[in-house]
């Protein structure tokens, strides 16, 4: 499968591999991530998975997938990767297992592995130039453990451990340029409320050797705090006010795959999540507004 | 069969080779460093057909030890002290999985301070693990308990790692003529690793490492393992006479050495133990009865021959390389555990800590150990523990600090080379 396979939303695959029934949350973007992800990517797929909300998918005796699954711990899942991988191809050089027998590996983690606790074992991972593809569900903060904030959390996000008028003080740290930086295979960020593209970015990916890392950000709706039924809303709010870029790197070049012309005023994405309430209620905070109006206005004038 | 003059570290990386190990995820750490430098320069050689990869850290490191394990081929590593504590996550969550590997620890004692030199209290801190952790005392163990390990982690009655301890710089720096068995006696005691059905592969789903939800299914792995490190103790005494069959030399779960008509004895585990092997002669010769216990397997306990061997004697000394702050010497628990209402259990079992971080044990403490263990026979009451520690010793303490107070207070608010 390349890229060019994925024309429309007719050509998606509709295998539907990732079984029902799960014991996520209503509404989990990073369940819709998956789901969308795991048709591209087949059932031949062993996933290594760090400490995180979709930890829960796979509780003994059930599980919703079709291919193979490991659980690591919070900070190692691309060296699990590495020992997965290691052995197949080693079981495949040494005609111990025929090579039909072989599996992608996958790491999947939420983003408080991805962008904190699991960094060194993916430093190490890109270092080595691992052949997996890592995909992070960016829900923006530790959403299993109820949502205190991450190094992913967006500025002025109320979590449960920045609950104060202000929010979160810190910026949501760039995972993307971090990886990038260090020349890998693939780095792009998708959400799954832009189905099309996610699967064309992973269908890329998929066909690729060498380090890939897939962000998928994740609208939560308890984290977030917005009905369930809003999530695909939000998700396309956040391409279309320029919050959440969606864009891809490869070979040392990075390209945006969706420009959002005209660029919708970013409250509109705020304004209907409960984790930026205070900015509205009970009375607006056109400071914290303007800055963070201010800031995504600076990166897309970045944008060539 | 050749013998070389190998270290103990030489030692364990020959284990590793002649055992036709795949892979080997690595982290350096001395005193373990020597390791995976030899594999390194064998795979490099082309003298070994084994895949090395230095991890980011020994968390990442046992990591794809056991993910490797879980996968299907045979691995080895190794690490020391602050690595293992840095693992240790790992450790516990890859006995879990049942991945089986083998993994040399060269002890060295814990931070704080930070040391080089051996002690157990970084690899008694994995004791509660799932691995199983057998303790040598000689090159020539070390390369044969890594060959006994694999094939004890890889039977389907255990399918656990193990853990293969050497003391630091005075067993793994240390040369000594060992035997290297041929590679095909090897292949006969050792055959492939079978991974069975518990393998990643595109035909045969798994999940593996899933989570439970309850106390139920939880308690029910747990046992599981548990189980599974009481079967080590009899495939141990299976795989430690096919090892003797095939190789001439036998590595029993303890080593019992002129316990038969003692009436005193010594209990200790590593390469220290020499040191009390060889006092034994000493006393012995100076009319003495007594002998030395030491225990190899130290995971799963062997506590039956403990009993066996310590029965009828009138004091016995536990003598602990490590300290479990607050309580003391963790192997005289273990063994005060086990003959605990034992018919004929010695009624003195003393407890002495030395060696510590490197420091030496000397002759004439064993002696004094000896008296000590005499007179307790005698009054038939067990002394106070003690922290092996001399007045000269002491005093080189007090020198140091004194040198301390001196710069201190001589450098006081002065930049480094400032004149006084």
């Amino acid at each position: 499968m390349n890229d060019d396979f994925i024309k429309s939303l007719k050509d998606m695959p509709s295998a539907h591999l990732l079984g029902a029934g799960v014991a996520m949350c209503a509404g989990c973007g990073g369940l819709q991530a998956l789901k969308e992800v795991y048709d591209v990517l087949g059932k031949n797929t062993v996933f290594v998975n760090a400490a995180g909300c979709l930890t829960l998918l796979a509780i003994y005796p059930f599980t919703p997938f079709r291919g193979s699954w490991l659980y690591t711990a919070m900070a190692s899942a691309p060296a699990g990767a590495q020992g997965v991988r290691d052995a197949l191809d080693i079981l495949i050089e040494k005609k111990r297992m025929p090579p039909e027998e072989d599996l992608d590996v996958v790491v999947l983690t939420g983003d408080g592995a991805a962008y904190g606790m699991g960094l060194s074992a993916t430093s190490g991972a890109i270092d080595r130039g691992l052949d997996f593809l890592y995909l992070c569900y960016d829900n923006e903060g530790f959403a299993n453990t109820g949502q205190q904030y991450s190094a992913a959390t967006p500025h002025g996000a109320r979590t449960a451990t920045s609950a104060g008028r202000q929010g979160y003080p810190g910026y949501k740290k760039d995972l993307f340029d971090i990886w990038a930086a260090n020349r890998p295979s693939y780095v792009a960020t998708a959400i799954a409320a832009e189905p099309l593209d996610f699967a064309r970015k992973v269908s890329k990916a998929k066909e690729m050797k060498g380090p890939r890392l897939v962000i998928a950000l994740a609208p939560c709706p308890p984290g977030w705090i917005f009905d369930p039924s809003q999530g695909p809303e939000i998700g396309r709010l956040a391409v279309r006010t320029g919050a959440w870029p969606l864009k891809e790197y490869v070979d040392g070049k990075v390209t945006h795959t969706h420009i959002p012309h005209p660029r919708i005023p970013v409250e509109e994405y705020l304004k209907l999540q409960g984790r930026f309430d205070h900015l509205f209620r009970p009375k607006r905070n056109e400071a914290m507004l303007a800055d963070i109006q201010a800031r995504i206005d600076a990166y897309w004038a970045g944008v060539a | 069969m050749t013998r070389q003059l190998l270290t103990g570290n030489g030692a364990a990386a020959w284990g590793a080779r002649l055992a036709a190990t795949d892979y080997v995820p690595a982290y350096p750490i001395t005193p373990q460093t020597e390791i995976i430098e030899t594999i390194a320069g064998w795979i490099d050689g082309g003298e070994m057909d084994c895949r090395m990869v230095t991890m980011d850290s020994e968390h990442s490191m046992v990591t794809a030890a056991g993910a490797a394990a879980a996968t299907g081929v045979r691995v080895f590593t190794a690490t020391s002290s602050q690595g293992l504590l840095y693992a240790m996550e790992m450790v516990f969550t890859t006995a879990g999985w049942r991945a089986p590997f083998v993994m040399v620890n060269v002890s060295r004692g814990l931070s704080a301070p930070i040391t080089l030199e051996p002690d157990h209290n970084d690899v008694f801190a994995a004791r509660d693990s799932g691995f199983l952790q057998i303790h040598c005392a000689s090159g020539q163990e070390v390369l044969d308990t890594v060959l006994m390990a694999f094939r004890l982690a890889e039977d389907p009655r255990v399918r656990l790692p193990v853990i293969v301890n050497m003391d630091g710089f005075y067993l793994s720096f240390t040369r000594e003529p060992v035997e290297l068995p041929e590679p095909a006696a090897v292949a006969r005691f050792l055959p492939p690793f079978d991974p069975g059905p518990i393998s990643f592969r595109a035909s045969k789903p798994l999940s593996e490492a899933v989570a439970v939800l309850g106390g139920v299914p939880y308690s029910y792995f747990r046992y599981e393992m548990h189980l599974a490190l009481e079967n080590a103790l009899a495939v141990y005494g299976e795989v430690s006479q096919a090892f003797a069959r095939e190789f001439g030399r036998t590595h029993e779960a303890v080593e019992a050495y002129k316990l038969d008509d003692a009436e005193l004895a010594i209990v200790m585990v590593g390469c220290f133990a020499t040191k009390a092997r060889s006092a034994v002669d000493r006393l012995r010769a100076a009319g003495t009865r007594i002998g030395l216990l030491r225990p190899r397997l130290f995971r799963p306990f062997p506590e039956a021959d403990i009993r066996r061997h310590l029965a009828g004697k009138r004091a016995v000394a536990v003598i602990d390389q490590n300290l479990s702050m607050g309580r003391g010497g963790i192997l005289h628990g273990e063994v005060a555990a086990a003959l605990y209402a034992a018919p004929g259990a010695p009624p003195v079992l003393a407890s002495f800590v030395g060696g510590l971080g490197g420091r030496d044990i000397a002759a004439e403490e064993f002696f004094e150990i000896a008296r000590v263990l005499a007179d307790a026979a005698a009054a038939g009451q067990t002394p106070k523990p003690r922290l092996l520690f001399t007045d000269t010793e002491l005093r080189e303490v007090r020198k140091l600090q004194a040198i301390a107070e001196v710069e201190r207070h001589e450098t006081a608010g002065k930049a480094p080379g400032e004149s006084t």
